[in-house]
């Protein structure tokens, strides 16, 4: 125990190492695919080879005379498993197309890596020789791979359907053709949002034990959400809930791609209930590329309004969003995320957004880190810097020109949000003055007058983010099937030590060691001294998990109600106890005091003995020592910054070099400033990534090209530069914390930063749009077709290949 | 890693590895540093019957000096081969490729031989031997031959290793002072394979350029020297537009394939670029 002097000190705010690290470092994590149970059997998940095909036969049998084979099941074979399909939680529309999602496909497949059939096997290897002895007819169908080709319905992804298209959800405000009809100047682009690839750095795997003494079956999985996964699994296998134990132990990372409910944790459950032994599962990364759900992959086609001088009027957006060959967990809710972002930090009048959603016969898309909110802001960040082109004003400048004034605060926005609080000005300035804009536009302009081969561009975004998802009642409004709130309980043992049991779902991002922080705080204990409990619906039955940069801004915020309410029921015993009214005590740093008699007092961790004693209790009052709290935010959180990119683009090459980048980004009261830097840093990295190296690939047959790390390019440490990076702290009016959540932010943010400056670097050579991933060949070719080229003779052939 | 069904064969020796080979035929495949065969049998492209090891084999890791030229073990690893002081000495410009495969992960495992049994005109080695006249040699239960580099890479992954043949050394020439060189891998991220790359040496002769070699990485289905480059080069003066000429001359009679990164064009771009780079720098090293 620490002494009062050393505790003084706050936690929140400050450095502390993370509590998860050493068991990381030292390799004493557990991972799903690290259980080992007796007499655990091993599945293989055959997958179509074929984008899309009749399975006209399914011939288990040959399979199962491999060696170590015990059973193998066709769809056909496991259907009357199956109370429903994979559940979509997020029917955006009433009108909504929702196909039949089978576990095991039963008739047809969809997408290359669709499931086709299951072998189980003593261990996993011939498991895996045993899936080749699967006899398969595919009867190849026509697959449509391109959504513009799939919204004209000549070739369905579900014939039973009759359309490709998913839904059409519509929003409008404001006078949107008076805007656009008074304007002076009309900006129009499309943007291709690329598809890409979670790339979680744990493969998912599925444990199932169905072997408990009480009955009960214990599914293990490498997921964000085992709430979520108790819920729908109790369902499509008509397993009672209260007979379902869904744990999440240690988790390697998930970006959204373990936010979701696979048919593999199905596939285990159902295998598991039927041989009565447990069984294992899990991905290889070449099954992450097919069959783990992909991001992004959306049309953007958006039109800006604004008068002479730069002020915004309106804003159009038409976006075409992929879903795949079927509707995941919260597929199509996914892009409606962005409906809310497309004006970002600006005031407008009038604003319209439709999403058509589009099924094709490939992966089935669904939240990826930023999940709807990047794709917004990079195109209301990337069409404000094609203005500012335009309108031949510096891009800074047009968005000082129209972004909410920090006393404007709170401001109710175009797309109908209220930010409660931001402070625009603040942190642009402060990126601007470490960034060194003004000699970097110097060094621009020298390069732009000399013909350097080597060009320098200056990229911004200035963005913000809906997140800490989120209000219940909100979520309802947009037909979304579960609330957004979260539960913490906080438990005072005996010995003064402290639980917090909550219901946020960990996967990398520090948790344990931020609501250590608030805890200690609110109680007044040592960091040491608390303990927080999750993944696991045993330990922590109620909760909603984590994603949409929700724990802290939402669970953490659980958890300092929680230890505020522990604090007042424990006042009472202090009351008793000091012989005292209950309002005359007064707790400050785990101490109970009597107001005004010094003397009298007594620690939280002595009380905490005394009430377990239950020997001497006031009157009606029963002897408990936890609290629990569901908190329901009345608002989203909106975290904001400025990210500024310096990169050389080599004129010769099309080599984008990325040289600076700097960032002061505001997510609130800042609890660890070393977790908000890593969030930082990675989430820029990714969102980098996007801007430049990463696209997953279909060919015309849909064949997934970039199907390994090889023809996949995600990034290294050496890949890219140090980041400078600060922040300011406005903190958030909606929750007693003043946090706003940081996950998500480095993504959304860096993409539009990176691609704007790639364009600024070549602008004067007459380029105003280059594809993401912004790869070399596609610089080169842009600066070209511009007709700059370099001087090398470019004359022969250009046919063939694909970009 | 779930690769099909093998057998393992662990070797002590050439002539056991030698034995293997022709006992087991077409059906035996060669273990390296396993950093090109492994990710293969992984996805069950490669499907050998039988895996002869040779990571044991110790009389064929090592540089050592044979007079006229170095000659490296093929199991010699990427690490060792960038850090010996024989290579560095002699053949700089082998250490300065080897540096840029991979990762230090892959350098430490991968092997030289390896990577040109291999037979990828993407890799880093096969251009450089081609531009350095390398020698591989080669043996088989009849005796040991010689192969030059440019006789040895045959076609895509295809070499002129006989199928009961292991490669045992690769020989390289000494390069004196007179000699500078340089190598120009350009790639998406640090960890891929080049798009293109450029292994250029230049030899100087009192102000002129006596000699110029040129290799270009991932230009077609095997390793190619730009020899129009070179012809214009020989004899030629030191001189910015001299090498421009010849630069412009890479890409010459090659027939690049296409891919996600880059469609033939941009190839051919690309390699006259990089050869006028890597020129460049080679006459300032």
């Amino acid at each position: 125990m620490t002494d009062v002097a050393e505790r003084s000190e706050a936690n929140v705010g400050r450095v502390l190492h993370r509590k998860e690290d050493a068991k990381l470092v030292t390799g004493q994590s557990t991972w799903t695919d690290d259980i080992q149970l007796p007499g655990m059997l091993h599945i293989g998940v055959l997958r179509s080879p074929m984008a899309h095909a009749r399975l006209a036969r399914v011939d288990v049998a040959p399979a199962l005379e491999q060696p170590g084979v015990v059973a193998a099941y066709s769809g056909a074979d496991l259907a009357d498993e199956w109370v429903m399909g994979l559940p979509c939680a997020w029917p955006v529309t009433e009108d909504m197309v929702a196909p039949d999602h089978w576990p095991v496909a039963t008739d047809e497949v969809r997408f290359a890596g669709d499931t086709v059939a299951v072998v189980v096997a003593r261990d996993r290897f011939s498991a895996a020789d045993a899936l080749e002895h699967v006899d398969v007819d595919y009867e190849p169908l026509e697959p449509v791979v391109d959504m513009e080709e799939a919204l004209r319905d000549e070739v369905l992804v579900h014939s039973e359907h009759g359309t490709n298209k998913c839904f059409v959800w519509p929003l409008e405000t404001g006078d949107v053709d008076a805007a656009f009809s008074g304007a002076d100047v009309v900006v129009k682009r499309r943007y291709i949002q690329q598809r890409l690839i979670p790339n979680a750095i744990e493969p998912r795997a599925v444990v199932v034990d169905p072997t408990t003494a009480s009955g009960e079956y214990t599914l293990y999985s490498a997921t964000q959400v085992p709430h979520f996964v108790r819920i729908q699994m109790a369902l499509v296998l008509g397993i009672p809930e209260h007979r379902l134990r869904v744990v999440a132990p240690d988790v390697g990372g998930g970006f959204g791609s373990k936010l979701n409910v696979y048919a593999e944790e199905a596939i285990a459950l159902a295998v598991a209930r039927r041989l009565g032994r447990p069984v294992k599962w899990t991905e290889t990364r070449s099954e992450n590329y097919q069959a783990t759900i992909h991001g992004r992959d959306q049309i953007q086609d958006i039109e800006i309004a604004a008068s002479s001088d730069g002020v915004l009027r309106g804003l159009r957006i038409d976006l075409k969003a992929d879903m795949g060959a079927y509707l995941q967990l919260l597929t199509p809710g996914i892009p409606l995320l962005g409906a809310f972002m497309y004006c970002g930090i600006y005031k407008m009048d009038a604003y319209s957004f439709t999403c058509t959603g589009v099924f094709t016969d490939k992966t089935p898309t669904d939240a990826y880190r930023g999940a709807g909110r990047p794709e917004a802001t990079f195109a209301i960040e990337r069409i404000m810097d094609d203005l500012a082109a335009e309108l031949g004003v510096d891009p800074m400048e047009l968005r000082r020109r129209n972004w909410i004034q920090h006393s404007e605060f709170p401001y109710d926005t175009v797309a109908g949000l209220t930010y409660d609080t931001g402070n625009y000005e603040a942190a642009t300035d402060r990126a601007m003055e470490l960034f060194g804009y003004d000699e970097l536009r110097a060094e621009q302009a020298r390069r732009r007058e000399s013909g350097d081969r080597v060009q320098l561009g200056i990229g911004i975004s200035t963005y913000t983010e809906m997140c800490g998802l989120a209000p219940s009642r909100v979520l309802g409004s947009l037909r979304y099937g579960a609330g957004g709130w979260e539960a913490a309980t906080v438990r005072l043992l005996p010995t003064g030590k402290v639980e917090v049991v909550t219901g946020i779902s960990p996967h990398g991002q520090g948790h344990e060691t931020g609501f250590s922080q608030i805890a200690a705080d609110a109680l007044g204990v040592d960091f040491d001294d608390v303990d927080i409990l999750h993944g696991d619906t045993r330990v922590a039955p109620t909760g909603l998990d984590t994603y949409g940069s929700r724990s802290l801004a939402v669970g953490g915020v659980a958890v300092h109600k929680a230890a505020e309410r522990l604090i007042d029921k424990m006042r009472r015993f202090a009351a008793h106890e000091l012989e005292a009214a209950e309002d005359d005590i007064e707790f400050d740093r785990g101490t109970f005091r009597v107001r005004g008699d010094p003397d009298s007092s007594t620690t939280i961790q002595d009380l905490s003995l005394s009430v377990f004693t239950a020997h001497d209790l006031p009157e009606g009052v029963d002897p408990s020592t936890a609290a629990e709290y569901v908190f329901d935010p009345e608002n989203f959180s909106f975290p904001h910054g400025t990210h500024l990119c310096a990169v050389e683009v080599d004129t010769d090459t099309g080599a984008v070099h990325v040289r600076n980048y700097t960032c002061v980004d505001d997510c609130g009261t800042i609890v660890n400033p070393q977790l908000v830097e890593g969030q930082i840093h990675g989430g820029i990295t990714q969102g980098m990534a996007q801007a430049l190296w990463e696209e997953a690939i279909y060919d015309e047959l849909g064949n997934l090209t970039t199907g390994t790390i090889v023809d996949y390019y995600v990034p290294g440490a050496p890949d890219v530069p140090h980041f400078t990076t600060d922040t300011t702290q406005t903190p958030a009016t909606t929750n007693p914390l003043g946090v706003k959540g940081v996950g998500e932010a480095g993504t959304i943010a860096s993409t539009p930063a990176v691609v704007n400056a790639v364009l600024d670097a070549v602008r004067h050579l007459g380029v105003d749009d280059i594809r993401m991933p912004c790869s070399p060949e596609r610089v080169w070719r842009a600066v070209h077709d511009a007709g700059q080229q370099t001087g090398q003779d470019l004359s022969d052939d250009t046919a063939g290949g694909r970009l | 890693m779930i690769p099909a069904p093998f057998e393992y064969v662990r070797v002590g020796s050439v002539d056991e590895a030698v034995d293997a080979l022709s006992e087991h035929g077409e059906e035996a495949t060669l273990l390296a540093g396993g950093h090109s065969l492994l990710p293969l049998m992984r996805l069950r492209l490669a499907v050998p019957e039988v895996l002869v090891d040779l990571g044991r084999v110790d009389e064929l890791r090592g540089v050592r000096d044979a007079g006229d030229h170095l000659a490296v073990g093929a199991m010699t690893t990427h690490h060792q081969v960038m850090s010996d002081p024989l290579v560095r000495e002699h053949c700089g410009v082998l250490a300065e490729v080897t540096g840029e495969v991979g990762d230090p992960q892959v350098r430490h495992r991968g092997t030289i031989g390896g990577a040109c049994a291999h037979g990828d005109a993407a890799g880093d080695h096969p251009a450089c031997l081609l531009a350095l006249d390398a020698t591989m040699v080669a043996r088989d239960p009849g005796g040991t031959r010689e192969i030059t580099a440019a006789d040895f890479f045959t076609g895509i992954f295809e070499t002129a290793l006989a199928p009961d043949e292991v490669l045992t050394e690769v020989h390289l020439p000494k390069l004196d002072g007179s000699w500078g060189f340089d190598y120009q891998k350009f790639q998406r991220v640090k960890q891929a394979w080049a798009i293109v790359g450029a292994c250029a040496l230049v030899r100087r002769e009192d102000g002129r350029i006596g000699e110029a070699r040129v290799g270009l990485t991932n230009l077609g289905s095997v390793p190619v020297r730009a020899t129009g480059t070179e012809r214009l080069l020989a004899g030629a003066a030191a001189e910015p537009d001299a090498l421009r000429e010849a630069a412009a001359q890479a890409a010459e009679g090659t027939q690049p394939p296409t891919d996600s990164n880059a469609r033939p064009d941009y190839r051919r771009h690309l390699a006259r670029v990089l050869t006028l780079r890597a020129l460049q720098n080679s006459l300032a090293s």
